[in-house]
């Protein structure tokens, strides 16, 4: 090997500390911050939800199962997610009956219309996880933020409580928690999905109207979800990319 | 659930922002109103408003430095405040209000300010004993220059800091503006015009403030009104008001012949929850009474005391239904749901953080500033009495 003790050093040098920065690199990635999973890489998914109106029977266990998971104060006007119930004259769409009493809670009794020329739907809601959120622009502290795998969270050690994210929001997805004073919204579950499992919303629907959806994953059933339906997002016009997507979506609904 | 009707979404019961954040956009706004006052004698030489030009300027000091404090008590974490300043997110628009009013505070407004009162700053130091002594030499930062080349560069410097300071006033209640309208989710807050609808109303209600507490101040000081003075700023009202008016006239007009998805509910809210703060104290005894009687004396010669009676009277209403405008946009902005289906109700509470009690407190305060100030650096004439008596022989 025609090498000089120079250049031995010197690459070996080299090597050392590349290696050594590569080490505490490697050591920040594993740490795994903001999931503590080994195995769970955020830049490899980009998550969502689909949900299929036509099953929802507005039993309200998601919202019982959200509340109690993620610790959601038992207010009547404090939810992460929430079901609506819609009854609609055909001939006129602008003026759709709505209630969501308790959220949904304590679940819908009245699950059908007597009258044969209005129709009765659930819409469950959550937050849309907008690939452009008006929220996430408005925060003066950069305290609600976009994961690397498309969720939008809040830092609530870091969140002001100046409640601009909750005017900026135009699906009214966010309240302010007076425990903390500071926000609190859909968390898509992060804590379960970067752990492999699904959302406490999903896992408890019985009728598999909500799924959760990764939308990097080509095996991902959204995907023949979003191809084979027609499919539809709550406000298009607001254009925030959310990615809740809604098979069978009525024009009434808001 | 009590005082909603229709549908809203759940999480709407409650209002965000309550009659704290009405104060903020109209205490900004009497800052850059009474700033951009001040401006006309300084840059564009109109003499006759001359005896309010140093009270328009430490009006403007005393509001501005109340101006955070509404929005400083309504955050759930005030302590975290300072971080829009260390951690601000750029792409936020209320991320930059920190800078804006820092700009405007400390650069645009102090110094000015320093640099108009300096002689008067550094003969007082000379002439004092005592705590004021060692107070108004720190006032002077310790350097009693005075010469006349000392004072003609002061003059200069404070000159092209007017010149900075107008687009500064402007663009500190344009950016108050767009904080609302630039939110999307809001019809009521969502249109370009904000930013200048903002603005002008800032002008109207800086320059009926300044004319009222001129009226005040000559009361008090049991010295005659300057009528010239007066006439001027009121002329100036009435023109800035009619812009203002047009203006929303013409955000109305708009939104009546779009009558986009949001105009029934918008349309039912005017005309029920905010009839009286809207269309009753706002428009009617807010706008078009003020302006009846500004146009009327732009019209017709009254004499003196009548004409004082009629400014004061325009700028009372004036201020109220700038008041009433800020309430409106604020608080009306969030008594509709966003599904366009049904309605909330604010609650206004007394002694709590955001209650009624603390925007007393906080209306009352920049008076209780100015005083001080005032008492600090008088600012009429250099003690041989009124500038404006000077300016009228």
């Amino acid at each position: 090997m025609d090498q000089d003790r120079r250049t031995f050093l010197g690459q070996t040098g080299k090597l050392l500390v590349l290696t050594a920065s590569a080490a505490i690199a490697w050591e920040h990635v594993l740490a795994g911050r903001p999931e503590d999973a080994p195995n769970y890489r955020s830049t490899d998914h980009w998550w969502g939800m689909s949900i299929d109106i036509e099953k929802c029977i507005g039993c309200g266990t998601c919202v019982r199962a959200c509340k109690t998971e993620n610790d959601v104060l038992r207010e009547e006007y404090m939810f992460r997610t929430w079901v609506e119930r819609y009854v609609v004259d055909p001939a006129d769409l602008d003026h759709p009956q709505v209630d969501s009493r308790n959220g949904g809670y304590d679940g819908f009794h009245e699950r059908e219309v007597l009258d044969p020329n209005l129709k009765m739907f659930f819409v469950p809601k959550l937050c849309n996880h907008c690939t452009h959120s008006p929220c996430v622009q408005v925060c003066p502290v950069g305290a609600t933020f976009e994961s690397p795998d498309g969720v939008v969270l809040v830092d609530k050690s870091y969140c002001l409580g100046c409640r601009y994210c909750v005017q900026a929001c135009p699906y009214g997805c966010r309240f302010i928690d007076p425990r903390t004073e500071t926000v609190d919204k859909c968390t898509l579950c992060y804590h379960r999905i970067t752990r492999g499992l699904t959302t406490a919303c999903s896992e408890t629907c019985p009728t598999g109207t909500r799924v959760l959806a990764d939308l990097k994953d080509p095996k991902d059933p959204i995907h023949a979800f979003l191809r084979e339906n027609m499919v539809q997002v709550l406000k298009p016009q607001m254009a925030t990319g959310s990615r809740v997507f809604y098979n069978g979506l009525d024009g009434s609904v808001r | 659930m009590p005082g909603v009707e229709g549908f809203i979404y759940p999480n709407e019961l409650e209002l965000q922002w309550s009659v704290l954040i009405v104060l903020y956009p109209f205490i900004t706004g009497l800052v850059a109103g009474a700033f951009i006052l001040a401006s006309l004698e300084r840059v564009f030489n109109v003499e006759a408003v001359k005896p309010t030009y140093r009270l328009a300027l430490l009006t403007a000091l005393a509001f501005l430095l109340v101006a955070p404090l509404p929005l400083q008590l309504h955050l759930g974490h005030p302590e975290r405040s300072l971080e829009m300043y260390l951690t601000p997110h750029t792409q936020s628009a209320m991320a930059m209000f920190g800078f804006v009013y820092l700009w405007y505070l400390m650069v645009v407004l102090v110094l000015e300010i320093w640099l108009d009162y300096r002689r008067d700053i550094v003969l007082k130091w000379r002439a004092s004993t005592g705590l004021s002594k060692h107070l108004y030499g720190a006032m002077a930062l310790w350097s009693d220059n005075i010469s006349e080349s000392a004072l003609k560069l002061d003059d200069r410097i404070g000159r092209a800091l007017t010149v900075i300071g107008i687009p500064s006033a402007f663009l500190l209640h344009g950016y108050v503006g767009f904080i609302f309208g630039s939110i999307k989710a809001n019809p009521w807050w969502s249109t370009p015009l904000m930013p200048i609808v903002f603005l002008f109303s800032a002008i109207v209600s800086g320059i009926a403030c300044i004319l009222l507490l001129y009226f005040v101040t000559c009361w008090l000081r049991r010295v005659p009104v300057d009528m010239a003075c007066v006439d001027t700023i009121a002329k100036y009202l009435y023109y800035a008001f009619l812009v203002d008016f047009s203006l929303e006239m013409l955000d109305l007009i708009h939104r009546l012949y779009e009558a986009d998805e949001s105009f029934r509910a918008l349309d039912f809210m005017v005309k029920t929850r905010l009839f009286t703060s809207q269309i009753v104290l706002q428009i009617i005894l807010g706008t078009l009474v003020p302006l009846v009687l500004l146009g009327l004396s732009q019209l017709v010669t009254f004499r003196e005391k009548t004409r004082r009676v009629l400014y004061v009277l325009a700028g009372s209403l004036t201020m109220i239904g700038i008041f009433a405008m800020r309430w409106n946009v604020v608080i009306g902005g969030q008594l509709f749901s966003k599904s366009f289906l049904g309605y909330t109700t604010f609650k206004m509470e007394f002694a709590t953080r955001e209650g009624l009690l603390p925007a007393i407190v906080l209306m009352i305060l920049p008076f209780v500033i100015l005083w001080a100030l005032i008492r600090l650096l008088p600012p009429w004439g250099h003690g041989e009495g009124d500038r404006g008596s000077r300016a009228r022989e």
